[in-house]
């Protein structure tokens, strides 16, 4: 297995559509954090608009950990986009290449071989956040500094302590890398039916699409499938991001508000994960290769 | 006896209600050059590639070094090496890292120099780092052929190994097999539609059709130079006949069909034949040896003559 | 018929000696509170909004004679009600006013006299304070200010070691907040939240708590940090 992986990976590294993904994403990282550097301050006054009526803010508010926050809510949506490019492409594109059947004839179990592709496949998802981390949180505190953190949610507003912050970060990207991992597994699964990449990686994206759709909808009837549905629980590392009250309202420092909800996403995330990589293994073991 | 490396017994292999292969059995054995032959759809590809375990049998049971294909599947894949088709590498890599990559895969960890001696070795010396996308269809060729051969397998399966390469490509190939068998004392099996290369190299046969056998034998026993067809069309077949029937040539005509004259003799009294006529003022269109084995061929997958284990 | 002029007098005699005795009671508190020049306090911030977690956190007050006033977090960011937190003592005596008193009420187990100050000013934008003071210790325990453009707020004080100087050691400002409301699209989560979550936040009450740990009083400070 670790013989494919490294294979796998060398493979990976050598095709110009991978670093396609690393150079959209440093794109559209430096153009937003450029963009707030420019004219963050407006931004910020945007965002505080709902609270400006009653409070005065003093403070570092547009700071490297906000500048990272924002980084997230708009990339980690699309760059599940980036990672089904490589992931849906891991069968059917050796298929399409032809490569398949001369991969298949080596003396290497089938079992292996799809781990060892998996696992590859994974190594570039988590290349792709530890660039995302780097740009979206080093670059970041770079170039704004550091300071709180003040997030708002739908009906309260969370004010982190810099020095509260980065560990919450680190638990975030760890937790992204989970979610992306599931639509790695996605991916890895529907590229098996195809002979050709574009359908899995169409399939994926549409699959991603419409689970986010009933995701985020109030009607009732999606109400009670959205816990099963992973896209779901792909945006619980936001969590990360709130606090505990004690009981007498005092923010309890280093504190999760929903600690369960993170455990209970992550185990989500991880059945979908085995579910797909199993159900790929299976397919393919049992898959005539005509190609 | 020759040991029997491989043993097909009884496959049959269906897709939805189509039977590919069906209820096939034959033997390779050691040393042997197998010629593999059937018309397009017959059913040699799919037989293959379940040698080579792309595909699963429906039935039956396939037997390679005396182990069972689908029990042993790694040890026996560890022996064998292919080109199936047209060999598809990976265009973005060079011949080079094509070669090291798919060794590896197979097993081995060969040095650099090895690595490049099989390249030279295939005739792509100068080419080791150029880029596949840039090769032409032979050159792929030899390419998959280094694959096939760098981790020295017991058994080289070649499916359809000629396809779309020009006749010094198809030469080539043909040499390569009679060196693999010769020098290399390896066993091939290979599967192609030009009769002509087959029956150059063969040292047994198998011709199956709508995935059934119809013939299985030694290539010597099959067809031999001696019953070559040789089809003569002249200006005047008939004044020709006359003149061929009162010659030492009489002998060997055959009752005439269609538009030429047919005589059955050995392959190598041919030049003879051919300077008699002109000497006797014979205006020849064309002259045509068929071989025995295209005959034999054309004979048993049209139906009229189904002759097995010869 | 006869007793009533002489009660009459004696009753507006009454209110006036009352009144002198209104505002000379906020007199003395204001010459108290007037012996402090500047200072520098270190202190703990604390706000506490339904709708808003946020930690408590260090900060550097500054005050300097007659009406400079700043507040610092050291580091972080501060959320202050709108309009700014003015917490100097000295300050909410220093416009022109009318002192009435009030009567009495007991306010942190303390009794104090209760005055309302009025703006001379009819355009100021302060409308009206209303002063509880301690008249033995002359410390001021609360103050309750209604503004024209930040609505009304309440001060409630505790004293200890910095008491003769009229300084507090915790100071809780009360306020009103208006709702909180943010589209969707800025905080991209599109479910609704829990409801016990939702109750809460109706609560429209804010609270900012300073806790003074130390104060450095009268040894100068610089007009540079009011800037």
């Amino acid at each position: 297995m670790w013989k494919i992986f490294n294979i796998e990976v060398y493979k990976i590294f050598r095709r110009p559509r991978t670093y396609i993904a690393f150079a959209a994403i440093t794109a559209l990282i430096v153009i937003i954090q450029l963009g707030l550097y420019v004219d963050g301050d407006s931004y910020v006054d945007f965002l505080m608009s709902g609270l400006k009526d009653s409070f005065d803010f003093q403070g570092k508010i547009l700071n490297g950990y906000l500048v990272c926050y924002i980084l997230l809510q708009l990339l980690l949506v699309h760059v599940p986009l980036l990672i089904a490019l490589v992931a849906a492409d891991m069968i059917s594109g050796e298929a399409n290449m032809g490569t398949l059947r001369l991969l298949v004839t080596k003396p290497v179990s089938k079992t292996s071989f799809m781990l060892g592709k998996f696992l590859a496949a994974s190594f570039y998802t988590l290349l792709l956040l530890i660039w995302i981390a780097f740009l979206a949180l080093a670059v970041s505190t770079w170039l704004f500094g550091t300071g709180d953190l003040i997030i708002q949610k739908n009906v309260y507003v969370v004010q982190i302590s810099q020095d509260d912050v980065f560990w919450r970060y680190a638990g975030a990207f760890a937790f992204a890398f989970l979610a992306m991992l599931a639509v790695t597994a996605l991916g890895f699964f529907l590229s098996v039916f195809s002979e050709n990449s574009i359908g899995p990686i169409v399939a994926t994206i549409s699959i991603i699409i419409f689970f986010t759709i009933m995701s985020t909808m109030s009607i009732p009837l999606f109400q009670h499938i959205q816990p099963y549905l992973f896209t779901s629980h792909m945006v619980n590392w936001k969590e990360f991001f709130d606090e505990k009250l004690d009981v007498s309202d005092n923010v309890i420092k280093g504190s999760i508000q929903n600690v369960q909800q993170l455990y209970n996403s992550a185990i989500v995330l991880g059945i979908y994960i085995v579910v797909f990589v199993s159900g790929a293994i299976i397919i393919f073991k049992r898959k005539d290769i005509l190609s | 006896m020759t040991e029997e490396i491989i043993q097909v017994r009884n496959v049959s292999k269906f897709f939805k209600n189509a039977k590919a292969v069906n209820d096939l059995s034959f033997s390779v054995q050691k040393g042997d050059v197998y010629g593999f032959l059937g018309q397009n759809g017959a059913g040699k590809s799919t037989m293959i590639r379940m040698l080579l375990t792309l595909i699963k049998p429906t039935k039956g049971s396939i037997r390679i070094f005396g182990n069972d294909l689908a029990t042993h599947r790694i040890d026996i894949l560890k022996r064998i090496g292919a080109i199936i088709e047209k060999p598809d590498v990976y265009k973005y890599l060079s011949a080079y890292q094509n070669l090291a990559l798919f060794a590896k895969l197979s097993g081995i960890a060969p040095t650099r120099s090895i690595l490049m001696d099989e390249l030279k070795r295939v005739g792509l010396s100068g080419r080791e780092h150029d880029k596949v996308k840039t090769f032409s269809q032979g050159m792929k060729q030899r390419l998959g052929i280094a694959i096939a051969l760098v981790h020295e397998p017991d058994i080289i399966i070649l499916d359809e190994p000629t396809n779309g390469l020009d006749p010094q490509g198809i030469a080539d190939m043909r040499n390569l097999i009679l060196h693999l068998r010769h020098e290399r004392k390896k066993t091939v099996l290979v599967s192609s539609h030009l009769l002509t290369e087959i029956e150059q190299v063969a040292t047994r046969i198998l011709i199956i059709d709508k995935g059934k056998k119809l013939v299985e034998g030694e290539a010597s026993t099959l067809f031999d130079p001696a019953n070559t067809i040789i089809e003569i069309e002249t200006a005047n077949n008939e004044n020709t006949l006359l003149k061929l029937q009162e010659s030492q040539w009489g002998q060997y005509i055959q009752p005439i069909s269609g538009h030429s004259v047919k005589l059955k003799m050995h392959k190598k009294l041919l030049p003879s034949l051919h300077q008699w006529l002109v000497q006797n003022g014979v205006e020849i269109i064309s002259i045509i040896p068929r071989h025995s084995l295209e005959d034999l061929f054309l004979q048993v997958t049209s139906g009229k003559n189904y002759v097995e284990n010869i | 018929m006869k007793l009533l002029f002489p009660f009459l007098v004696f009753i507006f005699s009454l209110n006036t000696v009352q009144a002198q005795d209104a505002a000379t009671l906020v007199s003395k508190l204001k010459e108290k509170l007037q012996k402090v020049h500047d200072y520098e306090a270190a202190g703990v911030l604390k706000t506490d909004v339904a709708f808003i977690k946020a930690p408590a956190g260090k900060i550097i007050v500054y005050y300097k004679s007659p009406d400079k006033f700043t507040l610092k977090r050291q580091g972080g960011i501060s959320i202050l009600p709108k309009g700014g937190m003015n917490v100097n003592m000295a300050s909410m005596m220093s416009f022109d006013y009318l002192a009435i008193d009030a009567g009495e009420a007991i306010v942190n187990g303390v009794n104090t006299r209760v005055i309302k100050l009025l703006p001379k000013d009819e355009t100021s934008e302060l409308i009206l304070s209303t002063l509880y003071i301690d008249p033995l210790k002359l410390l001021l325990q609360k103050v309750i200010t209604t503004t024209r453009s930040n609505g009304t707020y309440e001060m409630l004080m505790s004293y200890d070691k910095y008491a003769s100087y009229g300084l507090p050691d915790k100071m809780v400002f009360s306020f009103n907040t208006k709702d909180y409301k943010i589209p969707k699209g800025v905080t991209l989560e599109f479910n609704d939240a829990d409801k016990a979550d939702m109750e809460k936040m109706k609560n429209k009450k804010g609270k900012v708590e300073i806790s003074y740990t130390s104060y450095i009083i009268n040894k100068g400070v610089s007009d540079a940090l009011f800037k």
